[in-house]
């Protein structure tokens, strides 16, 4: 820090105006700084969350505005089985790739962690994935799941000869699924390596000095002193990526779409599908609602996380 | 202590930094257990860039036929498909569009959340903290909840189909985003600072102006670099609020506009998205370490 000069002491003798004042009254300034930003979350967040419950309960099509009909559009989705479907799958995919993601993760946060040559470089290529946009990754995974001219099938028919035929990836239910939650990680993995890395700086090697002086193993210390530690930081990112994995909507609408034969829907793309391109305001936001009982399940699981720090700490901190 | 265990405590601290490098950790170890799973996790990382970048640039005899040509080599390099992308569609002027709304985005975000971070770190009243944590909680709203509602809001102020309703919209992911990095950016410059200045009869804008603001330059860099990225990527709102072809920010047009019949022009396809990627790639590679610090100090936070 060199801030070493004021540059406000020559304004210290000049008569401020009424402006000047007035500018310089708190509760005025506060309200001023506080307007945009709160404005804009008001305008363009709240009131659309507020106004999506509305209209999940009146029967709204584009262009005509709906009027209330209660429960109907959510006994019409207990009784629509693409709804339970795209539920299934919601919960399936988030869980299948949140664990990939976290095992393989916190796998290459570990190994990062070490001493090598060029160890900047590397942590800036595999954040790579992360910046680019999804749906552009998404389509190189589309190509590269090409029934015909699939690299992967290459691979295993023509070099490795384990294969007689053509993987068919997207083909049908259950190999698009699973292609699409590879997909999923492949994305969410550069995400979670590096906030993991930047906890594992955190901790202390005086610890595993100690650990080490008692004779602790390897898997030892990993296991009584690297996760224990990490564990506040891992349910802060946990609950972040569980939640944008549950509502993830790029990568499958531009892979699949919800194919084939809506397999594949999660309540994202299912919502708009019904909602934008199928008209169906009311129909769509009641799915997009249905998500909501998710979502606040999460983020009670980051407020224990979050809590389980401060007790870790022994202190009240922020 | 002796004079003689100081040298090897001293080595000890400095490998101590990563608690796996020890003397014991022989070479061989080494590979197995960090170089080989690390260049495994590189290669898998960054193979559909590798193939995206390939597929680009192959002519489309060699793209369909893997029998007579090396799919993972070019023989014979073309730019056709750039050409085609740059000359034959509106490709530059979805790229201009995304530009803009990325640029227009990042601005009115860094811009509001500057103030409130100023006004929830540093003008401290009661029940700042609660401000703070309801722009937290906004952080926490997805999108996907958000556009069908939002699509009739924008119709009702009758922005539907224009660049502008991205703009305004934009925000309300990226404001609670900035407004956290930067309030951790504020903490960590000294209040005196300001009380001197204070002391010395300046106003708080003028403090904010020609002190704090100018401290907190690296974080408005990354919150600046992260609402670029971030806008520049958007899909949902830019699919659900944009209908005509012109208005499309790049990654809703490659998707909707290039794939069109039975047989997909994977020349093309893959060309948009290199071309579309390459922006944010450039702009990430020159402000790496804002990235990762931002990156890892919302996670913090």
């Amino acid at each position: 820090m060199s801030v070493t000069t004021l540059p406000s002491r020559r304004l210290v003798h000049r008569q401020p105006g009424w402006l000047v004042r007035l500018f310089d009254y708190k509760p005025f300034l506060i309200v001023i700084c506080l307007t945009p930003a709160i404005g804009l979350l008001l305008v363009f967040l709240t009131y659309p969350l507020g106004l999506g419950v509305w209209l999940a309960f009146t029967d709204t099509t584009i262009g005509r505005r709906g009027v209330f009909v209660g429960l109907e559009n959510f006994q019409y989705l207990l009784s629509d089985p693409l709804w339970w479907n795209a539920v299934f799958y919601s919960v399936f995919y988030t869980a299948v790739a949140t664990f990939g993601k976290f095992a393989l993760g916190f796998w290459l946060a570990l190994l990062l962690n070490n001493h090598f040559p060029f160890k900047s470089l590397l942590r800036a290529i595999v954040l790579l994935p992360w910046i680019v946009p999804t749906v552009l990754s998404a389509l190189a995974f589309w190509w590269i799941y090409d029934p015909q001219f699939s690299i992967i099938s290459y691979l295993l028919v023509d070099v490795l000869h384990l294969r007689a035929t053509n993987v068919d990836f997207l083909g049908s239910p259950w190999p698009a699924r699973f292609s699409l939650i590879a997909a999923n990680i492949w994305r969410g993995i550069p995400f979670v390596a590096i906030s993991l890395l930047a906890g594992l700086q955190t901790i202390s090697p005086s610890l595993y000095e100690a650990a080490m002086l008692d004779g602790a193993t390897a898997w030892q210390r990993f296991r009584y002193i690297t996760f224990p530690m990490m564990l506040p930081i891992l349910a802060i990112v946990m609950t972040f990526s569980i939640i944008f994995t549950f509502t993830d909507f790029q990568l499958v609408y531009a892979i699949t779409r919800g194919g084939p034969v809506n397999s594949t829907h999660l309540l994202a793309t299912l919502a708009f599908q019904r909602g934008i391109a199928g008209g169906e305001l009311g129909e769509g936001a009641a799915i997009a609602v249905s998500m909501i009982p998710f979502l606040i399940f999460a983020t009670l699981f980051s407020y224990f996380g979050l809590a389980r720090r401060k007790w870790q700490q022994g202190e009240s901190n922020d | 202590m002796t004079e003689a265990l100081a040298p090897s405590a001293k080595s000890s601290n400095v490998a101590s930094s990563t608690p796996d490098t020890m003397e014991w950790d022989s070479r061989a170890r080494r590979m197995v257990m960090i170089y080989l799973p690390l260049s495994c996790f590189v290669l898998i990382l960054l193979f559909p860039f590798y193939w995206m970048a390939i597929t680009s640039f192959k002519p489309n005899a060699e793209l369909l036929n893997y029998k007579a040509h090396n799919p993972f080599w070019i023989s014979s390099p073309t730019l056709a498909h750039i050409k085609h992308l740059l000359f034959e569609t509106a490709y530059p002027h979805w790229l201009m569009t995304t530009m803009s709304v990325a640029i227009g985005a990042t601005f009115i975000s860094l811009f509001s959340s500057t103030l409130a971070a100023y006004a929830i770190e540093r003008l401290r009243f009661r029940g700042s903290p609660y401000v703070g944590l309801g722009i937290y909680l906004a952080y926490l709203v997805p999108p996907s909840i958000l556009f069908i509602p939002l699509a009739t809001v924008v119709v009702q102020f009758g922005l539907f189909d224009s660049p502008l309703a991205l703009i305004l919209v934009y925000p309300t992911f990226l404001v609670p985003f900035c407004t956290w990095l930067l309030i951790g950016y504020f903490k960590s410059i000294p209040y005196e600072l300001e009380e001197c200045a204070l002391v010395d009869g300046a106003t708080r804008l003028q403090i904010l102006r020609r002190i704090t603001l100018p401290l907190a330059v690296p974080g408005l860099i990354s919150a600046g670099i992260f609402s670029f990225t971030l806008s520049w990527n958007e899909f949902i709102y830019a699919l659900a609020f944009i209908q005509s072809s012109a208005n499309k920010t790049v990654p809703v047009a490659i998707l909707t506009e290039l794939v069109s019949g039975d047989v997909y022009q994977w020349g093309a396809l893959m060309a948009g998205s290199l071309l579309g990627s390459l922006p944010v790639a450039i702009f990430y590679s020159l402000f790496v370490d804002y990235y990762v610090s931002s990156l890892t100090g919302a996670v913090k936070e």
